[in-house]
C-alpha cells in the first residue's frame, strides 16, 4: 500500500496558497472534527461529555459521528455504546517466558483499532532487552529492533500498553474528566471532549498514551467498522488515544485482538472476579509482577513467567 | 461623569499616539505578531505536527515559555512587599508598573497554554459550570483558577489605579488595600501550583522532586524583578518615566538575595542526584553532560549556569548592582539564565529518556519559534500600550511632558 491509497495524507509542508487558505479557514474548520455541514460543526462543538448523555443524546451523537465517518472513510462504520458488564473486571497477564517478540500483537492491534498509519500511531511498543545484564533495564530498552527472525538469542522482550491501573495518574491530571476509568477497570477517553492538553500523557509511567499530532490517516479498506464510542471509532487530530483492551470486542464476550493474534500464546486475558477465570488462576499460582510497582498505580496488567 | 470619559478619552488617545520612533516599534511588533498569527493559523490546519513536539516529548517550547512567564509575573509582588509592608516610598510610586508585568505575563501564559491545546475550540471545557473541571484533582484546573485570579486582582488593581489618576481624582489607597494583599499570597500561589503541576507527576523522576516548587519561586524572584529593572531603565530613558535611583537600587538588592537562594537550591539538587547516582540522574545527566552521546541541551544548560554566577557575582557587589549600565548587564543575563534554566532546562529532560527509556531529542520546529515570538510580541505590544496609557495618566510620574 503506497501513501497515495490514503484519503487524506497529511502534508506538513505546505506551499503558499493552501498556506493562506488555511490560514483563512483555520480558526473556524481546522480544530474540528471532519469537514462536517454547518449544522453538525455546531452540534459537534457543543456535543456533551459522554457520561452525561441520556439515550436520546447518545442516538443522535451517535449517528451524526457514524454519518460524518461514512463520508470520511467510505465504509459503512457502526458506533456502538455497550456498557459494561456487570460483574466484570478485566485483567491481563503476559507470559515473558514465551514472548518471542514477533510484534503480531502490535499489527493486529493497530488492524483492530483504527489509529493512524501515517503517522504511525501504535497503542503497544514492544521493548527488547539484552539477557544476563540487567532485569528490566527501560534506558537500555531498544523499542525499534529490526532483526531478520525473532526470537534472538541474546535478547528478552517485553511489550508494554496501557496497564489499565487501578489508581490511574492520568485520570487524576486529566482537567477536564475526558479520561476515566470504567466499572469494568478499562481505562476510557471520550475523544470529543479531550482538549489535547497532553497532560495525562506526561503522567503516565508507561508511554501508553498516544496524541493524534495530525489529521490520522487511515486507507479506505483498512478500516474496522465495527467500533465502541470509547474505544476504537475514527479519532480527530488534538486527541489522546490508547489502549482500551479492545472494549469493542472484550464487553461482546471476545477477546482482545492481540490476545487472539499471539502465536506463542503469551497473552491471557479474563474477568478479574470470576475465581474459576485463568487470569486469576495465573495470578494465584504464578509468578507474576507488575511494571513500576514502586509508584503505586496498581496496574491490572500482570507480567508472569509460566516457565 | 461626561467629564471624567472626556478626560480618560484624552488619555487613551495619548496612550495610542506617538513618535516616530514608537510608531516603528509598534509596527514591528504588529509584523511579528502577524507572523505569529499566520504560523498558528497553519498549526491549527495541519495540527501540532508542525511542532517538534512527539509522543516522548509531548511537551515543548510553548509550555517552557509558559513556566518561565508564570515567574516573571512575580515581579509585581516583589514590588509590592517593600512598598507596602515595608511602606517604602521610592517603589510605592512605581509599583503600578510591576502589576501591569503581571498583567502581561498572565495574559502571555495563558496564550502559550492557548497554542499548545489539539483542541483549543474546547477551551470551554475547562470552565466552571458549563464544562467539566477535574477539580480538586487535577493541578492544571488549580492552575487556571491560580492564573485566572491573578491576572482579575491585577487587572482591577491597575484598572482601579488608571481610573482615578486619568479621571483626576484621588487614588485612595484603603479601597484596595485588601486586594494589594491578596496579590502577595496570590503570586507566590501561582508559582507553587505551577510548580506542583510537575512535582506531582510519580512517572517523571526529574520533576518529582520536593525541591521543585522552592527551586520555581527563588528563580521567578530572579527573573521577574530583573525585567521590571530593564524595563524601568527603559522607560526612564525613552518615556521620561521619574524613578527614584533607590527604587532600582533596591530591587536589585533583593534580586541579590533571590540569585543566591536559587543557585543555593540547584546546589542542593545537583548533590542529591550526582552523589545518590540512582536510576532518576538521567536526565540531570542528559542536561549537563549529555546521554549517550545525546547532547542537545548540554551547552545551554552550562550556558544557563555561567550567566546565572556571573548575574549573582554582579547583583553581590554594591557598587555594581548601583550604576545602572551594570545593572541592566546583570538583569539581563539572569533573565536569560533563568529563562533557559526554568524553560526548556526545566520541561525537556522531565521526557528524557521517556518513561520507557526512549531518547528522542527535541528542539523547537520553526513553526514553534515563529509562534512563540508573535506571543511575545504580543506581550510587548500590550505593555507599551498599558505602559503609554500609564505615564500619560500619572503626569507628576514624567519629567518630560512633551513624551
Amino acid at each position: 500500500m503506497s501513501l497515495r491509497d490514503f484519503p487524506s495524507p497529511p502534508s506538513v509542508k505546505v506551499d503558499r496558497r493552501t498556506f493562506l487558505k488555511g490560514a483563512a479557514l483555520g480558526v473556524a474548520t481546522a480544530a474540528l472534527p471532519l469537514n462536517s455541514a454547518n449544522a453538525s460543526l455546531w452540534s459537534s462543538l457543543f456535543q456533551k461529555h459522554f457520561v452525561e448523555m441520556d439515550e436520546d443524546d447518545r442516538k443522535r451523537v451517535i449517528a451524526r459521528l457514524e454519518n460524518e465517518a461514512r463520508q470520511r472513510y467510505g465504509a459503512d462504520i457502526q458506533i456502538g455504546a455497550a456498557d459494561a458488564m456487570p460483574d466484570v473486571k478485566f485483567g491481563y497477564a503476559l507470559d515473558l517466558s514465551r514472548c518471542i517478540g514477533c510484534r503480531r500483537c502490535v499489527s493486529a492491534c493497530s488492524a483492530e483499532n483504527n489509529p493512524s498509519r501515517n503517522p504511525q500511531i501504535n497503542w503497544i511498543s514492544v521493548l527488547r532487552m539484552k539477557k544476563g545484564e540487567k532485569w528490566i533495564d527501560l534506558e537500555g530498552a531498544d523499542k525499534y529492533y529490526d532483526p531478520l527472525a525473532v526470537p534472538e538469542t541474546d535478547y528478552f522482550y517485553i511489550p508494554v500498553q496501557c496497564q489499565q491501573c487501578e489508581n490511574p495518574p492520568c485520570v487524576k491530571v486529566c482537567p477536564t474528566k475526558a479520561t476515566w476509568k470504567e466499572p469494568d477497570g478499562i481505562v476510557v477517553i471520550d475523544y470529543d471532549w479531550c482538549i489535547g492538553c497532553r497532560y495525562c500523557m506526561a503522567a503516565c509511567p508507561y508511554g501508553a498514551r498516544r496524541f493524534n499530532w495530525s489529521a490520522p490517516s487511515i486507507g479506505r479498506n483498512e478500516i474496522n467498522p465495527h467500533t465502541h464510542y470509547l474505544g476504537n471509532r475514527p479519532r480527530q487530530k488534538g486527541v489522546v488515544e490508547k489502549c482500551t483492551f479492545c472494549i469493542q470486542r472484550t464487553r461482546e464476550g471476545r477477546y482482545p485482538a492481540c490476545v487472539e493474534v499471539c502465536p506463542a500464546g503469551a497473552r491471557k486475558f479474563g474477568n478479574l472476579l470470576d475465581e474459576r477465570s485463568e487470569i486469576r488462576h495465573i495470578i494465584e499460582h504464578k509468578r507474576v509482577f507488575r511494571l513500576k510497582e514502586d509508584l503505586n498505580t496498581v496496574p491490572t496488567f500482570f507480567y508472569f513467567f509460566a516457565s | 461623569m461626561d467629564a471624567l470619559q472626556e478626560k480618560s478619552r484624552v488619555t487613551v488617545g495619548q496612550a495610542i499616539r506617538g513618535g516616530k520612533a514608537y510608531r516603528i516599534w509598534v509596527a514591528c511588533l504588529a509584523a511579528l505578531i502577524l507572523a505569529g498569527l499566520l504560523a498558528y493559523f497553519r498549526q491549527l490546519d495541519v495540527g501540532l505536527i508542525t511542532t517538534a513536539m512527539r509522543d516522548q516529548v509531548s511537551w515543548g517550547f510553548y509550555i517552557s515559555n509558559f513556566i518561565f512567564l508564570v515567574g516573571v509575573a512575580a515581579a509585581a509582588v516583589l514590588l509590592v512587599i517593600p512598598a507596602y509592608l515595608y511602606d517604602f516610598k521610592p517603589i510605592k510610586e512605581i509599583v503600578l508598573f510591576g502589576e501591569m508585568v503581571a498583567i502581561v505575563a498572565v495574559t502571555m501564559c495563558i496564550l502559550f497554554v492557548f497554542v499548545d491545546m489539539g483542541q483549543p475550540l474546547r477551551l470551554w471545557h475547562l470552565a466552571p459550570l458549563i464544562g467539566k473541571m477535574n477539580f480538586p484533582s487535577s493541578l492544571l484546573i488549580w492552575d487556571v483558577l491560580a492564573l485566572g485570579g491573578y491576572l482579575a486582582i491585577n487587572a482591577l488593581l491597575v484598572g482601579y489605579a488608571l481610573r482615578r489618576h486619568s479621571a483626576g481624582k484621588e487614588y485612595r489607597l484603603a479601597v484596595i488595600l485588601p486586594l494589594i494583599l491578596l496579590s502577595i499570597p496570590w503570586a507566590v500561589s501561582i508559582h507553587t501550583v505551577t510548580a506542583f503541576i510537575f512535582n506531582g507527576l510519580s512517572s517523571r523522576p526529574f520533576w518529582n522532586a520536593s525541591i521543585l516548587a522552592p527551586r520555581f519561586l527563588a528563580s521567578a524572584f530572579c527573573s521577574g524583578p530583573a525585567i521590571m529593572i530593564v524595563l524601568f531603565e527603559l522607560m526612564r530613558k525613552y518615556a521620561g518615566l521619574k524613578i527614584e535611583e533607590r527604587a532600582l537600587a533596591k530591587i536589585a538588592e533583593l534580586v541579590a538575595y533571590t540569585i543566591g537562594i536559587n543557585l543555593f537550591l540547584l546546589g542542593a539538587e545537583m548533590f542529591k542526584e550526582f552523589y545518590s547516582g540512582s536510576a532518576h540522574l538521567a536526565p540531570l545527566r542528559y542536561l549537563y553532560f549529555g546521554l549517550n552521546g545525546h547532547d542537545r541541551l548540554v551547552p545551554w544548560a552550562w550556558l544557563a549556569l555561567i550567566l546565572n554566577i556571573s548575574a549573582f557575582a554582579i547583583f553581590l557587589a554594591p557598587d555594581l548592582r548601583q550604576k545602572p549600565v551594570t545593572r541592566s548587564i546583570g538583569a539581563g543575563l539572569i533573565i536569560v539564565g533563568v529563562y533557559i534554566e526554568k524553560g526548556m532546562g526545566l520541561v525537556v529532560p522531565g521526557f528524557i529518556p521517556d518513561t520507557l527509556g526512549e531518547i528522542y531529542q527535541y528542539w523547537p520546529s520553526w513553526s514553534e519559534l515563529i509562534i512563540t515570538v508573535g506571543i511575545w510580541a504580543a506581550g510587548a505590544l500590550l505593555y507599551t500600550v498599558m505602559a503609554k496609557f500609564a505615564i500619560a495618566a500619572l503626569p507628576h510620574a514624567v519629567q518630560a511632558q512633551d513624551r
